[in-house]
């Protein structure tokens, strides 16, 4: 009979349980012009949809007469990407490379093969490219790629298996010697180069493992490197998005630190898309997609440069944003890579080029 | 008075010199001074480093408040759960017989020995879209993993040993006769749980209650795997200090921080007072015991 008590408290936790569980679980809102939309983004983006979050929704209160509330959600590119396929409700995906949202298409089905035409310029509304920030007067003197591997030089990096921006880094350095070894780019698709093309990427693989070996930590995401480079001063040099060595010199001073634009780069281009399958069940789709198109309004391209991404079209940007970037040559991943897909599988699958030659 | 005296006389057992024992308790306090207090009085500096008025704006943030929010529900969920499954595995284990018993004992401490992190991933491969369960939720629009019912499993899991534990070797000490006692006297079952068997354990219940509502309020791990990161929805405090540090709002990040660090403070101010009561209690048993 003592047991009586045990089972009255054994069922009233199953029923706290299950109560907050299910609860918790079904969500819905009561009002019919609210809508909520969720952004699922990567790291360096914090700042830039902040702003464009607020201005589209004023602009879609006009539109429509919804109050719309953007809810955000921040992380590492790869590892953002990772949780909407394990059932991260985002309405729309605003990530750090196509292959990212390509993954989601692949692993959980969620948006059409063709997501990537729905939109102009590859579904990349803002572009960056990879610089390097380093401490106030330089004091390593790193002026290029080749500077990352002179003795004592310690890198800062994210690890590119779950980072966007560290897999641009990585692809801007291999670009870099290929560049120096070939002389000009347009080699790689000269079939009687092929030769000096492999030679040039055995030279490639080189300096990548070397440039790792200069690197002390390996964040998950971007906004961890910065934070370490910055925050705790740990490193001589961080290979970082264009924009986010901007904001860092923004936030913390420009007596602390400075941005040095190496000879060659790589062109960024962060992808965006609607995730459908989830936007159709929340009933999101227009303003899912009045969102994505406004980032390639005057308004959103201005924002966009505001935060220190280049934007695509220069129309209608005020010049003081336009001036702050500088004149870079730039390569794109399908140029030199043949695309994402490709440079994925060869170089940060596992097993890939990256996983030969870090050893931590 | 009597431990006092406890004291001198062990003290004076000891045949170390007064140095080493100088030497010795300074070491200690120093150690602590460096290694505790200095970091504690870091996140107090940094909070209010702007100020009162900064300090209160940070917490009183739209974001700040919803996770703050969050956190305490989470704890009220999961705090009265897991004082009820701690009573009734602690009562199973010390007052009965039965085969797989050390099986048992063995699983409730599981939670303590797997990373938090893999604990949380667990509910992604049995919730998330590609788990187990996840097309059979995802068909009815049950959302478990990146909403507040995956942070309640979550937190549940990783703070379930902590009442249980503390309640299984008191328990087993006191044994069964008093129970019996009540029962042969004619006490019904709940009235027996509630005059005798609540009366002995309730200090260590409260300790193991203390410990698991401080897990539950400050787990990291666990949650950051299931909770998806949604500002304003299912960030808890220790994942909404992560945020605001990473968006170099260092002041706001450490308001949050102290929040959470008062909060473990008062929960050791109430820990200590318990178990001050409880050797109290506890003492006078234990010399009735041996006066027999």
């Amino acid at each position: 009979m003592i047991s009586r008590p045990f089972v009255a408290f054994g069922l009233f936790s199953i029923a706290l349980v299950s109560i907050a569980v299910f609860a918790g679980g079904c969500r819905q809102s009561a009002d019919p012009n609210a809508v909520e939309i969720l952004n699922v983004s990567y790291d360096p983006t914090r700042e830039l949809y902040k702003e464009f979050n607020r201005v589209f929704a004023e602009h879609w209160a006009r539109q429509s007469g919804q109050t719309l509330d953007v809810r955000m959600s921040h992380g590492g590119s790869g590892k953002q990407a990772r949780s909407v396929i394990d059932g991260l409700e985002a309405d729309v995906v605003t990530l750090a490379l196509a292959y990212d949202v390509d993954a989601i298409r692949r692993k959980a089905g969620l948006m059409p093969k063709d997501w990537q035409s729905r939109l102009p310029n590859n579904s990349a509304p803002y572009t960056s490219t990879i610089v390097f920030l380093v401490r106030k007067g330089n004091p390593r003197g790193i002026k290029d790629w080749n500077d990352l591997v002179k003795p004592d030089v310690s890198v800062i990096t994210p690890n590119p298996k779950t980072s966007g921006g560290a897999r641009w880094n990585y692809l801007a350095a291999w670009g870099y010697v290929l560049k120096r070894e070939l002389g000009d780019l347009a080699e790689l698709h000269d079939p009687n180069s092929a030769d000096a093309v492999a030679k040039a990427n055995e030279k490639a693989r080189e300096f990548i493992k070397e440039v790792f070996q200069h690197v002390k930590v390996l964040d998950t995401g971007a906004r961890g490197s910065t934070m370490t480079f910055v925050q705790r001063g740990i490193g001589d040099v961080l290979l970082a998005w264009e924009n986010e060595a901007f904001l860092s010199i923004h936030e913390l001073g420009p007596d602390k630190f400075e941005i040095v634009v190496p000879s060659i780069s790589i062109l960024a281009e962060p992808s965006v898309a609607v995730v459908d399958k989830v936007a159709e069940r929340h009933g999101t789709r227009a303003v899912a997609e009045a969102y994505l198109k406004h980032l390639y309004s005057s308004e959103g391209q201005a924002l966009a440069a505001k935060h220190y991404y280049r934007p695509r079209d220069a129309e209608g940007v005020p010049e003081e944003y336009m001036k702050r970037f500088p004149d870079v040559e730039l390569f794109t991943v399908r140029d030199v890579f043949g695309g994402w897909e490709k440079a994925q599988a060869e170089h940060f699958d596992d097993g890939g080029v990256f996983d030969q030659i870090y050893k931590p | 008075m009597k431990r006092t005296g406890n004291v001198r006389r062990s003290a004076a057992a000891t045949t170390e010199s007064r140095w080493v024992r100088r030497l010795l308790i300074g070491v200690s306090l120093a150690f602590l001074g460096l290694f505790l207090m200095m970091p504690l009085a870091a996140v107090f500096a940094q909070a209010f480093s702007r100020g009162w008025e900064v300090y209160v704006r940070s917490l009183g943030d739209h974001d700040a408040l919803s996770a703050i929010g969050l956190t305490l529900l989470i704890a009220l969920i999961v705090v009265p759960v897991n004082t009820a499954f701690g009573v009734i595995a602690a009562w199973a284990i010390a007052k009965f017989q039965f085969v797989g018993k050390s099986l048992l004992i063995t699983l409730i401490d599981l939670p303590y020995s797997v990373s938090p992190v893999i604990s949380g991933m667990v509910f992604v491969l049995l919730f998330g879209r590609q788990g187990w369960l996840g097309p059979w939720l995802d068909a009815r629009g049950i959302h478990i993993i990146f909403a507040v019912s995956g942070i309640v499993l979550a937190t549940l899991f990783v703070t379930f040993p902590f009442v249980a534990r503390e309640l299984i070797p008191l328990m087993q000490a006191q044994g069964t006769e008093e129970e019996e006692a009540a029962r042969l006297l004619g006490a019904g079952g709940w009235q027996t749980f509630w005059r005798v068997t609540l009366p002995n354990v309730k200090w260590g219940l409260l300790y193991g209650v203390i410990l698991c509502n401080a897990r539950a309020m400050g787990e990291f791990g666990a949650v950051s795997v299931v909770s998806g990161h949604i500002r304003g929805e299912t960030n808890t405090m220790p994942l909404h200090v992560e945020v605001l540090y990473n968006e170099y709002n260092i002041t706001a990040a450490f308001a949050v921080a102290s929040l959470l660090a008062l909060l473990a403070l008062v929960t050791l101010v109430l820990k200590s007072a318990l178990q001050w009561k409880t050797a109290e209690q506890l003492a006078p048993e234990e010399q009735g015991y041996t006066g027999d």
